[in-house]
This record gives C-alpha cells, structure tokens and sequence, in this order.
C-alpha cells in the first residue's frame, strides 16, 4: 500500500506504470481463459440469453395494434372518450381501410385474438366484420358501375391512376404493408401512382396503391390486368364526397378525366361508414370497443403485466380485475407455498439420508448412493407416471391402505390431481437435489467433532445440534436452494398429477405458450417468476450468504 | 500462571490404589482377529502415562476404549474402582485432546471453551470465569472471539488442551496431539503439557507414535506391539533396560547381534554370547535362561568404548572396521562393520581427546557388560 503514497503510482523497471504492466501482463492469460469458454458462452447467448431477452421484449411489446390499425389508431387520437359518445366518421372510415387490408392479408384475426385478451368479444367481433368489408365496398362498386361500365375494367383503372411523381406515396403505403406483414414488400411493382390523382383523389389513390403492391407482391399478378379492390371503390366515393373534389376534376386533363367527371356529377349512395359499421355488428357502437382499441394503441404496453397480476388497464388508468377473473396472484402464491413444502419436505427426508450416506462404510454407502441415484437414471416422465399408478384412487397405495383396513373403501384418499399429489410426487423427483448436497456437506464434517462433543459431555442430541447440525448447515442451503429453484419452474409433474389444484404458475404459461398463444402474457408471467426467483436468492444471500453455500469440499 | 484449585492429592492412601485398571481387556473389530489382547494396566491418581507403539499397535484403541467411543470385547475397564464399560462417553467426565484438535470451527474460543460448561448447565457468569482462567492458563486469554480457522496450530493445540481442562477432568486422554506441529513447537509445547498435568494433578494418558515425546514426557511409558504392552516402565528403566528385542529396537538407537549363549554367571549376572561370527562378547542375561540358547544382544550406540582403559581387564573387546565417519557437531556417529554386520552404529561425545577416525581404519571396540544386554532371539 506505502508503494502508491508519495511519488505516485508504482513503477515497474521499464518505467512504466506497474497497473499496466501487470494488466499486460494477465491479458494474454485472460484471452486463453476466454477461448476457451468461447464455445460454451456462444452456446449459453444463443440459447438462453438471446430467448430471455426476446421473452422480456415480447412481455410489453404490442406494435400488432398500431401495424395493423395504421389509419384508425392515429383518427383515434382526436377523440375524447370522456365527452364523445363515439368516435368520429373518419375513424370509422379509416377503421374500414385498416381491416379491409388486414383481412385481405388475414391479419384481422390476430388483432381480434390480441384485443380480445384484454376485453371479451373482440375476437369473434374482428373476425366476423373482417369478413364483411367488401360486402361495404360492394355499395359503392356497384352503383360506380353503374354510372360507367369502364370501371369495371383493370386496364382502365390503370391507364388512370398510373404516372409518375407518386414515390412518397408508394413508399409510405408499403412501409405500412411491410409493419403489417413483418416482411420485406420492396419489389418493383410495375405502377407508380400519378401525382395528379394523389392530389385531386387522395384516398382513392392510396387504396388503391394498397391494392397494387398486395396483388403484384403477395398475388404475384400484374396490376394493369386485375380488377381492383372494393375499398378503391369506396375510396373513389369518398373523395367524391369531398365538396372541393368536383371543381378540381373539371380542370383534370389525365386519362380517364371524363369518366371521372360523369362520376362527381352521378348520385352516388350516401352511406356513411358509421352506418356501415353499426349495421355489420352493433359491437362498433360499444364504446368499450373503442377504448381498448385507444387504450392498447402505443407500441410499448404494461398490459401484459398487469394482466399477470390480475390487473387490467382501462382508460381510466389500473384497476384489479373483477374477482371471478383473478388468478394468477394466487396461483403465484401457491406456487411459493408448494415449492417450500416440497424443500422442506425434502430436508426432513434427505437429511438422515445423506447422513447415513457421510458415514456408513463404504461398501454400504456405494449401495445406497445407487439407490439415491437411481431416480436420475430413469425417465422424469415415467415417474412420474407412476406415481400416478401409485396415487389414483384405485391406485396401488388407497388398495393397501383400504386392504389393511385403514381406510374405508367407500372413502378412498384424493391423493392425485389435487396438491397433495404434486407435493408427493415433485418431492421424490427433487429428493437427490437434497440429498447430494447434504452429503458432500456431511462427508467434509470428520467424526471426531462428534467425538469431541460427546467427551466434553454432551449427550448425542446435544452433540448433533450443537456441532454436527451448525455445520451441515451449508448443505441444508445449497439443497434448498436448488430445490426451491427447480421446484418453483417445474412443470411436467404437476401437470400430470396436479389436477386443477396443483397445478404451478409455469402450468399456466405452458397453457398461453401452446394452447392460448398469448404469448405476451406467458412471457410476463415468466418474466415475473425469473425476477421472483432473483428477489429470492437475493434475499437468501442477504440472510444466509452465498458463501455459506456448499455444493462439495 | 493460574492454576486450578484441587483437593491436595492424598499421597500416602491413595497411591498404591489404581485410578484406571484396564483388566484382561480384549478388542476385536471383526471378529477374527485381536487388535488388543489381553491389555492389563494399572495407574494410579496423578500419573502421567504414555502408550506408544507403531501404528496398528492398538494403543489408540484402547484409549477410545477408555474414553468410551469403543467397547472392550471383553474384560472391565475401571474408572476409580467402578466399571465404566456401560457408561457412555458424555457421563464419563474424562477430558480429550484429538489428533486434530477438533476445535468445533462454527464457534468462537471462548464457545468452543464454554461448551463442556454449558452441557453441564453451569451459570453463566461461572462458565465466563471457568473459560478465561482456563485460557489464561495457557496464554490464550486474549483470543476467546476468534475462530479456530483464525489461530495457528500451536494456538489451536492450546485452546484444544484448555478445552479438555476447562470442566476439571481428572482424567485426560490425549491422542497424539502434537502430531502436526513442527519439531520446535513440539518440543515447547511437550514442556507445557507435561508442567500443566503435573501442577494440576491430573491423571493423563498420552498417546503417541514418537519416543522422544514418550521418553520425555512420561512418568512412565507403556510401549504397545501386536496388542499387547511390551514393557510398563519409567522412561531411563524403558532406555537403559529393555525387557525384549521389540522394546530395545523401538526405544532409541540399538544396535543388534545375535548368537548363543555360552556362559551364564548368575552370581555376577553375566552371560558369554557367542556371536554367529565366532567372537565372544559379555553380556546381562535379560530373557535368557540355560546356555545354549540363541539370543540377541542390544548395546547402544552411546555405550561403546573405544578406550580400553576404561574397560574391564578381562572384558571381551570385538575388531571393528570404519565404514562412515560422520560429524554431527554435539556428537561423532561412526558406522562400523562388526562381526559381520555393517549396521554396528557408535556415538562419541565430540571432546577434545577423542579421535577422528577415517573411513578404512582398524580398531577394537568393547563395553561394560552390563551395558550389553541378551535379549530374547
């Protein structure tokens, strides 16, 4: 230490600073020491670290709203859920765009199952009105057609809408494909929309590049030979609509301007897309609807977890869920609860194993270390299939007890499919967990403490819980440590002894992993359950220290 | 130093009585064979007595048959005139001191003193006085709040002897319990436990594979072979007059001759041995009884004579031959080869007017015949 006070820092003989040469010196050491952990970190990132981080992501990631939705989402900001009653034509308007693409593209019925998850209905409610777009658009195809025929041809919407000038255009349209899809949409699509069109009939030139790049990229067709959408229909209706649309379009030299003329001065059906949206199901109506749509718009969203803790958002901000839709708080809670019955349980029967295991002779311990081991050798699903031979009702155990008189045959022990049985059998399953680190524990403490105890006239209670105990003491933690971890993620056991009962929270992630596929939920719940385990273990260094824990020497 | 306060030991009454009597004491682990046989042993209050013997020899099972974490196969081990065989270990109230301490490491000094107190329920601010006069005693009174892991291995030997001493024992069993020490710390610390025993009057009984610490240490030494005790004697008694070949070898440097017996003077009590190389020697007959008998003689290096002078007229001298000459400062080690054997080992005081001799040199060496003594073969 006195080397560093007064003239500075240490200096090795070449002069310089005794830190760098030393750090120069180790670097070379450290470099090998990397190498040849390389594989196994490239391994360890691939496989572990790379899909936690992808799972925390998923748990607050919700960009399916806003891609799917990129018209109603952002109509949806200028109204006010507070003093409107419902939301603005143009939402509808943009509402009927976003889910004619989505449908087209089969999307709609993944925002449905999203939505749905926060508010009931709006999955059937997505799927159903998905479904009904072009039967929307089909009002106006049908009464534009019947102004001109020529629109019912594919050339001559091209020859009209085709030009140049219209990159902006093409490029924000597939950008929002591209969010849609989740895939590149950046070929060459043979169309360019005219700049004259995008300025005269703005919406009917977006619908109908949307039109464009689906059937060119996703139907591999070409644009000038196909008949176009029924959203460009009504887009066309719309911008007939608008009352500065008439004049422009007399001043309009390009192709097609006299169809587009005679059209601005037909009567075209005044249906308004609200009317639409209502007739098609009275769900648009609900309020409710709309909120969870506005609610779950931002990209980022802390729904999953709060679902994960029986909570919801809403537009008035957090709120508990209604009783009957709580639980996962308690089946938190029950994971805990059984994963320390199961550690203690396994304490109380592994520890006179492992000590009879520490000092038994050799030749007597060697046996009884197969016996112990003996469950590792054997598939984790055929113990636990037969412990459900074991458990059940009619099973092996209630057949002795009942046959011994024990018990009455007409009331058989419910030893499986509740807790009971998940306890009894995730106990025998995580037993050597226990017991191998008690016994490397056990086998460092020598006799003669024992001895010495006893000489100085300790009895051999005393002896034991005074002197052997403290010092297995390391043991009882490692093992408890390995066994709650292990115990608190388990999941095959109680799924198949477990019933409804016994079932743990990693259960239930399985259940939104492969059968719900809400995966953000499931990836919450996982989330919460790692940074539950850390508290944990946190907690336990805090109070027991990790250093006093001991897997052997 | 402080010293416990005992009763004064009733010399004259007590001193023939036996304080531990191990009678026709038999161990077997198997079964088949005996690792103690046939072990009688008598102490009396206040001794301090060594077993010692090769390893195997059984003297460690029969201390642990006193201290009970063995049973005797068969026989009465006595404890102040009461059989102890059915008492269990922690109600014999007989102080130990392991090979390795076994200083319990979860517990400072002070707890690991306080222990032997607390199990016998001893009030609190007793157990703190018991436990700093018994670490003062051995110079140990500043480090009660340390751990064991936290102190050397001679401090450790300390606290583990206080440990053994601090519930006032009157008996303590020490199991080799300088064993891993080194060799100076050995030595200091025999001194101590040696002075301690004896200012306490506590009877003790040391187990120990080395024979300097034996002969040192001991009032008398009990030298353990094959299961039984060779010789029962005081140290100079075990040195200077081995009762047989076993004890001779093990106790001290020995050299070694055989032959037969020639002569045997019972009124002088000397023998003539002839060796198996022709030449006579004298002898103390030890465990020869009729001439004709074959024998080995033991004579220790330090009493071979050089100087005729100092030799009988009649006394038989043998030639020797030097092998080595080696000069170890306090004394010469000179090898010779002796009737045939080139092992013959003698010690000279490195004194002024005794010779260096040179490897090749031809001299004639002899002892006092009481120093030569004829062992059984």
């Amino acid at each position: 230490m006195s080397d560093t006070t007064g003239s500075g820092p240490m200096l090795a003989a070449d002069g310089r600073p005794l830190k760098e040469s030393l750090g120069r010196a180790l670097r070379r050491q450290k470099l090998r020491a990397l190498a040849l952990i390389a594989p196994l970190l490239f391994f360890v990132l691939l496989t572990f670290v790379i899909p936690i981080v992808s799972m925390l992501i998923r748990s607050v990631d919700n960009e399916i709203v806003e891609n799917t939705l990129p018209g109603a989402v952002p109509a949806l900001a200028a109204w006010d859920s507070a003093t409107q009653d419902l939301p603005s034509e143009d939402v509808y308007q943009n509402m009927f765009f976003d889910l004619f693409n989505a449908s087209e593209a089969r999307r709609h019925t993944r925002l449905g199952s999203r939505l749905n998850y926060e508010t009931t209905g709006l999955a059937s409610l997505f799927r159903t009105s998905g479904r009904n777009m072009d039967s929307i658009g089909e009002v106006f195809q049908d009464a534009i057609e019947d102004v001109d025929p020529r629109f019912e041809d594919g050339a001559f919407w091209y020859a009209m809408m085709n030009g140049t000038g219209g990159d902006a255009m093409l490029e924000m349209r597939r950008a929002r494909w591209e969010n849609l899809m989740d895939q590149d949409m950046s070929a060459d699509i043979g169309f360019m929309p005219s700049q004259a069109i995008i300025e005269i009939l703005p919406t009917t030139a977006a619908a109908y590049t949307d039109w464009a790049i689906w059937t060119v990229i996703d139907d591999e067709d070409v644009v000038s030979e196909e008949d176009p959408w029924e959203s460009v229909y009504a887009a066309l209706a719309i911008d007939l609509r608008n009352p500065a649309t008439g004049p422009a379009l007399t001043a309009y030299q390009g192709p097609g301007a006299d169809a587009l003329q005679a059209l601005a001065a037909a009567d075209l059906p005044e249906l308004t897309f609200t009317e639409a949206f209502l007739d098609l199901d009275e769900d648009w109506g609900d309020k409710e609807v709309w909120e969870t749509i506005v609610v779950y718009s931002p990209n980022y969203t802390a729904g999953y977890f709060l679902n994960a803790v029986d909570a919801q958002l809403t537009s008035e901000g957090v709120s508990m869920r209604p009783d009957n839709q709580q639980l996962y708080i308690q089946l938190f809670i029950r994971t805990l609860q059984m994963s320390l019955i199961i550690t203690g349980s396994c304490i109380l029967l592994g520890y006179p194993i492992a000590w009879l295991l520490a000092n038994l002779p050799m030749r007597t311990a060697n046996v009884l270390m197969i016996l112990v081991l003996l469950p590792f050798w054997t598939s984790l699903l055929v113990r636990t299939s037969a412990w459900k031979v074991l458990l059940q009702q009619q099973g092996v155990i209630n057949e002795i007890l009942v046959w011994l008189g024990f018990v009455d045959d007409a009331n058989r022990l419910i030893l499986m499919n509740n807790s009971t049985g998940t306890i009894i059998a995730m106990t025998h399953i995580l037993l050597p967990f226990m017991i191998l680190p008690l016994y490397s524990v056990m086998k460092t403490i020598p006799p003669t403490y024992l001895r010495a105890a006893k000489s100085l006239g300790a009895t051999n209670w005393t002896a034991f819980w005074r002197v052997y105990f403290p010092q297995s003491v390391p043991g009882i933690g490692a093992g408890s440590i390995l066994v709650f971890i292990l115990a608190i993620g388990y999941y095959i056991t109680p799924e198949i002894v477990g019933g409804t009962d016994g079932v743990f929270i990693s259960n239930r992630i399985a259940y939104h992993i492969s059968s719900s596929l809400n995966w953000g939920l499931a990836a919450a719940l996982g989330t919460i359950l790692l940074v539950l385990v850390m508290a944990l273990y946190w907690c336990y260094d805090r109070i027991v220290g990790i250093d006093n824990v001991k897997l052997g020497g | 130093m402080l010293r416990h306060k005992r009763e004064p030991i009733l010399a004259d009454t007590k001193q023939n009585d036996s304080f531990v009597e191990f009678e026709r004491v038999q161990k077997s682990y198997d079964g088949e064979t005996l690792v103690v046989k046939d072990l009688n042993l008598s102490m009396p209050k206040g001794e301090f007595l060594t077993m010692l013997g090769p390893s195997g020899s059984g003297k460690t099972t029969c201390l642990m048959m006193l201290a009970g974490f063995e049973t005797a196969t068969h026989g009465d081990i006595r404890l102040d005139g009461k059989s102890i065989n059915d008492i269990p270990p922690h109600k014999r109230g007989i102080g130990m001191v392991f090979q390795n301490y076994a200083l319990f490491p979860h517990m400072t000094i002070a707890e690991n003193l306080a222990f032997p107190l607390e199990v016998r329920k001893m009030g609190k601010s007793e157990r703190e006085e018991k436990v700093k006069r018994a670490l003062d005693m051995v110079e140990m009174g500043a480090f009660g709040n340390r751990r064991p892991a936290q102190l050397s291995g001679g401090q450790q030997q300390r606290v583990a002897l206080a440990r053994a001493l601090v519930f006032e024992p009157e008996l303590v069993l020490m199991d080799e319990p300088l064993g891993a020490l080194d060799k100076q710390l050995r030595e200091k610390m025999q001194f101590e436990i040696t002075d301690l025993a004896h200012n306490l009057g506590i009877t003790t009984v040391y187990v120990t594979h080395d024979q300097t610490e034996a002969l040192t240490m001991s009032d008398r030494v009990a030298v353990f072979d094959d299961g039984r005790i060779q010789q029962l004697a005081p140290p100079d008694e075990l040195y200077e007059q081995p009762q047989n070949s076993f004890v001779a070898q093990f106790i001290g440097e020995n050299n070694t001759l055989s032959g037969k017996v020639t002569k045997i003077d019972n009124a002088k009590n000397t023998c003539v041995v002839q060796l198996d190389s022709g030449e006579e020697i004298d002898a103390v007959p030890v465990n020869v009884n009729q001439v004709g008998e074959r024998t080995t003689v033991s004579i220790r290096p330090e009493r071979v004579e050089t100087n005729k002078e100092r030799l009988s007229e009649d006394a038989h001298t043998l030639k020797a031959e030097v092998l080595e000459f080696i000069y170890m400062g306090d004394i010469f080690r000179t090898r010779l080869r002796v009737a045939g054997s080139t092992e013959f080992v003698m010690k000279t005081r490195n004194a002024p007017d005794q010779p260096r001799l040179r490897p090749g040199e031809q001299i004639e060496i002899g002892w006092l015949p009481e120093d030569c003594r004829a062992l059984d073969a």
